[in-house]
């Protein structure tokens, strides 16, 4: 390959695809047969080839970045995948979103009689009485009943500032990359990742006390089904942010990044402002409104 | 930088390696465009069960269930294992020689899009032999069919489905990557051929839907497994929240598998009338309002599920609309042909049967879409003649013309014209043998994925199973066509046809393993 200025960096073969190729399909197919009473097993199995994949995926990028191969052409490339990788994951949230809004919207105001529907309320449930949270489901049998519902201004509240403040160190920690001032990188980094640790531990804390003393569950019905696979995939990607910002830290400790050349730890800062800018939607439509 | 000369030798590997590990967006696209062919000739093996089945009145071959399998996994594998892998074989080989790109942006994770696609096809593919059999809702997946009375491999379906998804949404970004900022000093957008232009937005609405295709398997899958009730009206959900979020994937998925096909022809045709496309700007312009309209007609799929008028209007509307700009494309490829001096080579044969057949196939289209006249279209054999002429002779029909066109790009062999004549001819007449009288038993009343019908619409099912099994027959042409052009045959010149432009057609036939390494400059 001509080294001639703008040439674009292009890859040699490599094996890494085709082990994550492996992996996810032992995790998927192992995760469906244990749904069916098959063994755990695969699901471990599929598990580690897909985390030794990324170890190994990851790790030849950060090599190839590091000894600097890639130009300001590729450095693009590489800010479009990141961009276009959260606008596919906002995506997968507009779904559960709108899921929320069409069932508060439509399904249980017409099951209640709404519009049209009289004969629907009449003839299905007649007692059913649509409300938000909605405690009483149509059919109780075989639902767990909630006692209460998950207020906003307790936990929700302080995880809301919480996540409000990582945003800020994450860009405090920016700004000391840019100046060079790599104590600041590493404390804005530090903090960042604390405060998204604190974040699902609450979380977790959180859950248990709706399951154990509000009887809300994923068996809820539809407020808890809302409830727990918004708040649930929200907080995987939390995790799998904090994840990104603990090896961009550990990455920073190393002495990797420099004021001008530093992609990987802003993709990992885009991806955490997009978990954050998702919380405020749950914290208003799922615990607030 | 030295490495990267360094290893250049090591770019072309032999053996399976080169195909396992390879980050060559040709032989990326190779593979996508095997891959599509094999899962077309199963999921065509499948529909020749179907009209075996429904060569006579009565139930003959196979039982009611395995008929529902059928039905289901042909719809799924043409889908999502046919048409979507070879346009995006076409858009791997050709995108990058289109634009002057020496590859994809981003290799790697281009072979990991495609490698996920033979074990998401395995898996779902395996569901057929598990217990209970394979999936058997249809290929639209409803709730509660898929949630509460499904089989238990139904769960293998979900997680094909997410692998699907996965493998689309990465190779979408790649695509988007790679036309944003991989293309040659001096090509602007508004220069760019527009089957990159088709497949930009195509990408894009790619990376929009799939995502909710996951979702809504997701909650299926919490629906089944884990007490969820998104579904349930018994816990406060509602089944017909399952065909909103499906469709609003759906609509979408079906501008998908079309708006690439608009590109193929729209290269095409102006080859072979040696004339520039007319109205390149205006086709831009449509592409995008028809990938923008197809994000808010999605309910026109469910007009008899019990919605306010105010929602059947709305969405009858908009889906109207969808007709202009559609239009603008039919109009604008007749308009290239006007006065252009025309031979007719397989691919412009192929190019011209897209644009009669496909328009067909918008007209009924435009009738099921005014929501009075769909109540008694809804569910028919009318509705499975409309989609098969948008999906069969308008997608596949453009795949086929981009591979005849193409092909001597890529093997530096031409095809045997008088064969590829013969594969032409015995599929554009068995084909409307096949999908034009299902117009007429729909129209009738007969309905979609049921085995056996009345005795009333015996002629016309006997004529689209003879149509049918011709059609199937004619692809085994097809697959010998291409097996013999690459072992040999004429040799192509660089610039393969005539009337050809672009940037393809300025490197050698075949097409170097490696290609504008340095970028070309485009005046």
């Amino acid at each position: 390959m001509s080294q001639a200025q703008g040439s674009y960096y292009l890859p040699e073969p490599s094996h890494w695809p085709i082990v994550g190729s492996i992996g996810l399909f032992t995790l998927l197919a192992g995760f469906a047969g244990w749904l069916h009473g098959g063994s755990s097993l695969w699901i471990i199995v599929g598990a580690i080839i897909v985390i030794v994949m990324m170890f190994g995926w990851f790790g030849k990028v950060i090599s190839e970045s590091e000894s600097g191969q890639y130009n300001a052409q590729v450095d693009v490339s590489f800010r479009m995948g990141m961009a276009w990788f959260i606008f596919s994951e906002v995506m997968f949230f507009a779904a559960f979103f709108g899921a929320l809004f069409y069932v508060r919207q439509w399904a249980l105001p017409w099951l209640d009689g709404a519009g049209n529907n009289a004969m629907t309320g009449e003839l299905l449930w007649p007692n059913f009485q649509a409300a938000w949270p909605l405690m009483d489901v149509p059919n109780p049998e075989g639902f767990d009943r909630p006692k209460e519902v998950v207020g906003a201004w307790g936990v929700p509240f302080y995880n809301t500032i919480i996540l409000l403040t990582s945003g800020l160190t994450v860009t405090w920690a920016h700004w000391g990359l840019k100046k060079n001032n790599r104590t600041q990188l590493i404390t804005g980094l530090f903090l960042t990742v604390a405060l998204g640790a604190l974040f699902v531990a609450l979380q977790a804390w959180e859950y248990g006390h709706a399951y154990t003393d509000l009887n809300l569950k994923l068996s809820s019905g539809i407020y808890g089904s809302t409830f727990f696979m918004l708040t649930g995939f929200h907080g995987l990607h939390v995790t799998i942010g904090a994840i990104m910002l603990l090896v961009m830290l550990l990455r920073a400790i190393k002495g990797h990044f420099t004021a001008k050349h530093h992609f990987a730890f802003e993709a990992a800062a885009w991806y955490w402002h997009f978990v954050d800018v998702v919380w405020l939607g749950l914290f208003i439509f799922v615990y607030w409104l | 930088m030295s490495t990267v000369a360094a290893t250049h030798e090591h770019h072309h590997p032999t053996g399976i390696t080169r195909w396992l590990f390879t980050t060559n967006h040709k032989d990326i696209g190779t593979l996508y465009l095997w891959f599509a062919f094999i899962m077309f000739l199963l999921g065509g093996a499948m529909a020749m069960v179907i009209r075996a089945e429904l060569f006579q009145p009565g139930m003959q071959i196979v039982d009611p269930h395995f008929f529902n399998q059928m039905t289901t996994m042909h719809g799924l594998i043409m889908v999502f294992g046919a048409v979507m892998p070879a346009f995006v074989g076409l858009a791997n080989w050709q995108i990058p020689l289109m634009i002057g790109a020496p590859d994809m942006a981003l290799p790697r994770m281009n072979n990991w899009s495609f490698w996920i696609l033979p074990f998401a096809g395995t898996m779902l593919v395996s569901t057929l032999f598990m217990e209970g059999g394979g999936p058997a809702f249809g290929w639209t997946f409803y709730a509660p069919l898929s949630t509460t009375f499904a089989p238990a491999s139904t769960d293998f379906f979900i997680f094909a489905v997410h692998l699907l998804g996965f493998s689309s949404i990465m190779g979408a970004i790649n695509i988007i990557a790679t036309i944003l900022n991989m293309r040659a000093p001096g090509m602007t957008l508004m220069k760019m051929p527009l089957f990159v232009w088709t497949w930009l937005i195509t990408a894009f609405l790619l990376i929009a839907v799939m995502p909710v295709l996951a979702g809504a398997v997701t909650m299926m899958l919490t629906d089944r497994n884990f007490g969820t009730s998104f579904f349930d009206a018994a816990g406060g959900g509602d089944p017909v929240l399952f065909q909103h979020v499906f469709w609003f994937f759906g609509h979408p998925e079906v501008y998908i598998m079309i708006l690439p096909a608009f590109g193929v022809v729209s290269q095409i045709i102006p080859t072979f009338a040696r004339k520039p496309l007319f109205g390149y700007a205006s086709m831009v312009y449509a592409t995008a309002a028809i990938a923008f309209l197809s994000f808010i007609v999605w309910a026109h799929h469910m007009f008899t599920v019990g919605m306010p008028v105010a929602g059947e209007l709305y969405f009858m509307y908009a889906t109207v609309m969808i007709a202009v700009p559609t239009a603008v494309k039919v109009f604008n490829w007749t308009a290239t042909m006007w006065k252009g001096s025309m031979t007719f080579e397989a691919p412009m044969l192929w190019a011209i049967a897209f644009v009669f057949l496909f328009t067909i196939g918008g007209f009924t289209g435009l009738m099921l879409g005014v929501a009075p006249a769909d109540f008694q279209y809804h569910d028919t054999y009318f509705v499975v003649a409309h989609f098969h002429y948008v999906l069969v002779t308008g997608a596949v029909f453009a795949i086929i013309a981009g591979v005849y066109y193409w092909l001597p790009k890529w093997t530096g062999n031409m095809y045997h014209e008088g064969l590829a004549k013969w594969h032409f001819w015995l599929s554009a007449i068995s084909v409307n043998v096949l999908f034009f009288p299902m117009h007429f038993v729909g129209l009738a009343g007969m309905p979609r994925r049921i085995p056996d019908y009345s005795p009333m619409f015996a002629e016309f099912n006997m004529m689209a199973s003879l149509g049918g099994f011709v059609f199937g027959a004619s692809q085994l042409l097809f697959l010998y066509i291409i097996i013999k052009t690459i072992r040999g045959g004429e040799k192509a010149t660089d610039e393969v046809w005539e009337g050809a432009e672009g940037l393809e057609w300025t490197v050698a036939s075949p097409a170097p393993y490696h290609t504008f390494e340095t970028p070309p400059q485009v005046k």
